[in-house]
């Protein structure tokens, strides 16, 4: 499903004494569908910023990242656009969305980007709400206002939304609860029957264990 | 899909002074891309350049009429790219008051855009006015009031209604944000990434609001002293910026 190849990136720092810092070299690994992948390695070798690079947000310097079809590393920007709306779904650490706009539209809105109709959107988005306990009476409200832990349950509802073959997910039970990191568990789970392939960063061994089916330790890949 | 505007090596300069140099790139039907800089940098010399609003030196603009056929409007005739710019092209202003009219009323100002592509019907004219201004979110009671009698905020969004009442399948908008208070702002750019989305209009906004970009844009184009720098997947280069300039508007911006 997706394919990694001596994949290369480093940072060059213009602004900051010309600082050029490596990150990754030689990274390569498959994931295949159905599979759960947990990158692992300490704080700073790279976990994220080889997520985002499978993701397009960070370019690589060299190497290629196959998916269905397309090469990430040197896919121009609309075939990322393309990727990104129907194949890999992404849940970030951080929640970025437009102020005022209703939480029950946030989450809607990846489903109906990838071409579903709002009705069934909401429908699903609904549900997932339910699963991961956002109250009812916070629908309409923007997730901005939200606490810590509500607004990575929204990101992740916007990144469960839509069956995308390929998950992204960085941090995805970082500050919730048993009973909602269960929840999540959950999905990833379903995810893996409907034959997704899921990429995780997760620092809570007991959620790695029961979502990973391997690890790749991201410091083997390290740039310096 | 294909592209519905084409740029080739678009110059202008002033004198000695260079405007905007070599511009080259193209968009498609319900893309929104983002041209950001410093004052100076030539990103509105090159969006009244697009627009015909000010004469380039060289270069091409190519745009794909409703029927298919592709012209390139610098060597249109005045009269042909003026009917452009009433139907298939629309310019939203930074100051709502270039582009409105401010003695007329606010349902006139979405009315005379109707007009102009042959709407007589007075009825139909002024329950369009009044569907529009709901969808910007002016109080329809307002329609026979002066834009003058309007808050900045509202005044932009009757700019917008005005621009987008004709179904313009371009839109260029020039710091369509920039006079507004932040509360305003956020509203404004919900009603424009939902209008975009609606109907599938092509965007070219200049902006030097990087938070416009993040939340509007889906590709990006930095300029500095009249030339592309860097250009490229909105979110990649703002947050794996690779020139030196947009590396430091990037690490210049303030976070909130």
């Amino acid at each position: 499903m997706l394919s990694v190849s001596n994949l290369e990136k480093s940072f060059h720092l213009h602004q900051q004494n010309n600082a050029h810092i490596p990150v990754l070299s030689g990274a390569q690994f498959d994931v295949a569908a159905g599979e759960c992948v947990a990158l692992t390695g300490p704080s700073g070798c790279g976990k994220s910023s080889l997520m985002r690079m499978i993701y397009g947000n960070y370019r690589a310097d060299s190497g290629s990242i196959r998916i269905s079809g397309t090469d990430v590393v040197t896919a121009t920007p609309r075939e990322v656009m393309a990727l990104r709306r129907g194949t890999i779904g992404y849940v970030s650490q951080f929640l970025r969305v437009l102020p005022r706009v209703p939480t029950l539209r946030v989450v809607a809105e990846p489903y109906i980007l990838a071409g579903g109709n709002e009705a069934e959107a909401e429908e699903i988005a609904r549900e997932l709400l339910l699963r991961l306990r956002i109250p009812k009476t916070l629908w309409q409200l923007s997730p901005l206002t939200f606490s810590g832990g509500e607004q990575q349950r929204v990101n992740i509802v916007r990144g469960f939304v839509h069956p995308y073959p390929v998950l992204l997910l960085d941090e995805p039970t970082a500050s919730l609860d048993a009973a909602n990191r269960d929840s999540v568990l959950d999905l990833i789970v379903e995810a893996k029957q409907r034959g997704a392939a899921v990429i995780g960063i997760f620092h809570d061994a007991i959620v790695r264990d029961a979502v990973a089916d391997r690890e790749i330790d991201v410091s083997l890949f390290g740039g310096n | 899909m294909t592209d519905i505007l084409r740029v080739n090596g678009l110059s202008k300069s002033y004198g000695n002074q260079i405007g905007c140099a070599d511009v080259c790139f193209d968009v498609y039907p319900g893309e929104v891309l983002g041209i950001v800089g410093e004052s100076g940098s030539g990103k509105t010399t090159l969006l009244r350049c697009l627009a015909g609003h000010l004469e380039a030196d060289s270069g091409s603009v190519e745009f794909v009429l409703r029927d298919g056929v592709r012209r390139d409007t610098l060597t249109m005739d005045e009269a042909e790219r003026r009917q452009l710019g009433r139907t298939d092209w629309a310019f939203v202003h930074q100051n709502p008051r270039d582009g409105l009219r401010m003695a007329i009323s606010a349902g006139g100002n979405i009315g005379e855009r109707l007009m102009a592509i042959g709407d007589r019907h007075y009825g139909n004219i002024r329950a369009t006015a009044t569907s529009w201004l709901e969808r910007v979110e002016i109080d329809p009671a307002r329609i026979d009031d002066r834009p003058s009698t309007f808050s900045g905020g509202m005044q932009q969004r009757l700019q917008i209604a005005r621009n987008l009442v004709t179904a313009p399948r371009l839109v260029f908008m020039d710091e369509p944000t920039g006079g507004l208070d932040v509360s305003v702002q956020a509203r404004l750019l919900d009603l424009l990434r939902g209008l975009v989305a609606e109907l599938g209009i092509a965007v070219i906004i200049v902006t030097h609001d990087l938070a416009v970009v993040r939340m509007l844009a889906d590709r990006m184009m930095v300029m500095r002293r009249g030339q592309v720098v860097e250009s490229g997947l909105a979110d990649q280069v703002l947050d794996d910026p690779s020139h030196e300039y947009t590396q430091l508007l990037v690490s210049s911006a303030l976070q909130v």
